[in-house]
């Protein structure tokens, strides 16, 4: 058989198979429908993931350490101190906030202007507002620099609340991990679920299985317009899959958009972006192509004629 | 062509269908086998056919032995058979020029080729002009007729047919019977097994007769090398 042959018949293996999948819609779309459904679930998952992580990236700043600086220092001390702390490698910027500032921005902000007049000395302390570089800003990394910080001279309190960013990070970690487990499992299911469509097929189909076997068809030959249509039927659930996954996000958008911006968040809710629709059309043919692969295998080998 | 030697076939069920059975068929021979319905000639076109294996004994086709063939080297044995069966064996979804054309896209003959072959093969049975007919429009003789054309497109050395004429009445099935003749006139081996031994006679062809398993006539051939 000549290679231009070859391409020929298997096109026309591929059009006669989806032929038969029109001929039949309903049929093949509850297959497809169930493939998008099995595959939608952990790619919903996965989105809501996905965002969940890049909303508490913007949170960045709270890795900001807060060192207060005792207040016997004095002003040359805390421009040394700022100094030396610029130096390090793992430090991006630091800003003093002096004590007056400090005063006037709790005035302003707090509303207890009147009552602090009260107080005959700025109870507050210079503040050195600490940003490690983007490396550094791990649990970790930070860890490590306010531990560093905390034994130097002059500092009276390093305040670092990072305990929520750590369990926030465990806990991503957890539903990371679910997701994944559901993805093989659902993924295991479109395998079964193909697989069960193109034994039904084949059955359907026995005594054309077996003329064709009289008539000199290799097993690879008989089998090969049930690959395709397995492809189809990942093909057509992939692409209901990401329409289904592309709806549920552009529901949520809005509403997202409205959450964020009562925390004075930029925040956006990240659809499916154009690779991950990709991978997810191929991943839908090649979990249906195995499918049909192990059920056309199986099944079509112990087709004989009598 | 064909030889037997020795051949039981004894199904799954107990049912012993051949009990030695030993016969010789030459190349561009036309061989009738005939006998009452049970008496094994199904059995010896499925063995010729490697549709079935005998239990014990050997079937020779085409100089090979068919017994040391592997699974895998069966399709291709095939391609080289054409087979008529009584039921027809057609696909009722396809049109009649994509049944007779089966074989050759089988066998990954180029399209153009195989437009040409399938209207040649269907001119040879009296069909042209039927090929996008649907099998189920055609009469039972018609229907026959197509599963010869589908039998021969491939131009195969070896043609059998088991009982073709089982459903015909007879003006008909001496017609489908005139199609074999002329196949082997062209040097086609042709076995046909039939019960009706009035509708063969006037071909006058060599005649393998069987019952209860075994060759009853003397002009079967001894078995021996062809």
């Amino acid at each position: 058989m000549n290679v231009q042959a070859y391409f020929a018949r298997h096109a026309q293996t591929l059009v006669g198979s989806l032929g038969r999948i029109v001929n039949q819609p309903f049929a093949a779309l509850m297959t497809m429908g169930v493939v998008a459904v099995a595959l939608a679930v952990p790619l919903f998952l996965n989105l809501f993931l996905t965002n969940v992580r890049a909303a508490s990236g913007n949170w960045n700043d709270a890795f900001d350490l807060s060192v207060y600086i005792d207040k016997k220092a004095g002003p040359a001390r805390v421009q040394s101190l700022a100094k030396q702390l610029r130096a390090r490698g793992d430090v991006a910027a630091v800003r003093l906030i002096g004590a007056d500032e400090a005063m006037q921005e709790f005035r302003a902000d707090s509303g207890f202007g009147k009552a602090l007049d009260a107080l005959s000395d700025n109870p507050l302390p210079d503040t050195l507002v600490v940003t490690p570089t983007l490396t550094a800003s791990t649990p970790q990394g930070t860890d490590l620099l306010e531990r560093s910080i905390a034994a130097m001279p002059d500092v009276e309190v390093v305040q670092l609340d990072t305990e929520w960013v750590k369990r926030l990070s465990a806990m991503l970690d957890i539903l990371r991990r679910v997701v994944l487990l559901t993805a093989v499992l659902l993924g295991l299911g479109v395998v079964l679920i193909v697989g069960n469509t193109i034994r039904l097929d084949i059955l359907n189909r026995r005594a054309e299985i077996e003329v064709m076997k009289l008539v000199g068809a290799t097993d690879g030959f008989a089998r090969r317009p049930f690959l395709y249509s397995g492809i189809w039927y990942g093909l057509g659930g992939g692409i209901m899959a990401i329409i289904l996954v592309a709806a549920a996000a552009a529901v949520l958008a809005r509403p997202v958009d409205k959450l964020a911006k009562l925390y004075g968040s930029s925040f956006h809710l990240q659809g499916l972006g154009f690779a991950t629709a990709t991978a997810v059309l191929a991943g839908a043919v090649g979990l249906a192509w195995l499918g049909s692969w192990f059920a056309a295998t199986r099944h079509i080998r112990g087709i004989e004629p009598t | 062509m064909i030889r037997f030697d020795q051949v039981h076939k004894r199904y799954p069920n107990g049912r012993e269908a051949l009990a030695g059975v030993s016969f010789n068929i030459g190349q561009g021979e036309l061989a009738f086998l005939t006998g009452h319905s049970g008496a094994g000639k199904s059995s010896i076109l499925k063995l010729i056919a490697l549709i079935e294996r005998p239990t014990r004994g050997q079937v020779f086709v085409n100089g090979k032995n068919t017994s040391g063939m592997r699974p895998r080297a069966i399709p291709q044995f095939r391609r080289g058979v054409g087979v008529v069966f009584q039921d027809h064996k057609l696909l009722h979804d396809r049109p009649v020029a994509d049944n007779v054309a089966l074989p050759l896209v089988i066998a990954g003959v180029p399209r153009r080729e195989i437009d040409k072959r399938v209207r040649a093969a269907l001119d040879q049975v009296g069909l042209l002009g039927k090929e996008k007919s649907r099998p189920l429009e055609l009469s039972t003789g018609e229907q026959q007729r197509v599963g010869i054309a589908r039998a021969v497109v491939a131009k195969p050395a070896l043609l059998i047919a088991d009982e073709p004429t089982g459903n015909l009445d007879p003006e008909l099935a001496l017609e489908i019977m005139k199609l074999f003749k002329r196949f082997n006139e062209v040097g086609v081996t042709v076995v046909v097994a039939t019960h009706d031994v009035h509708l063969i006679e006037p071909f006058g062809a060599r005649r393998i007769v069987l019952g209860d398993g075994r060759v009853m006539n003397a002009d079967a051939g001894s078995g021996s090398a062809p």
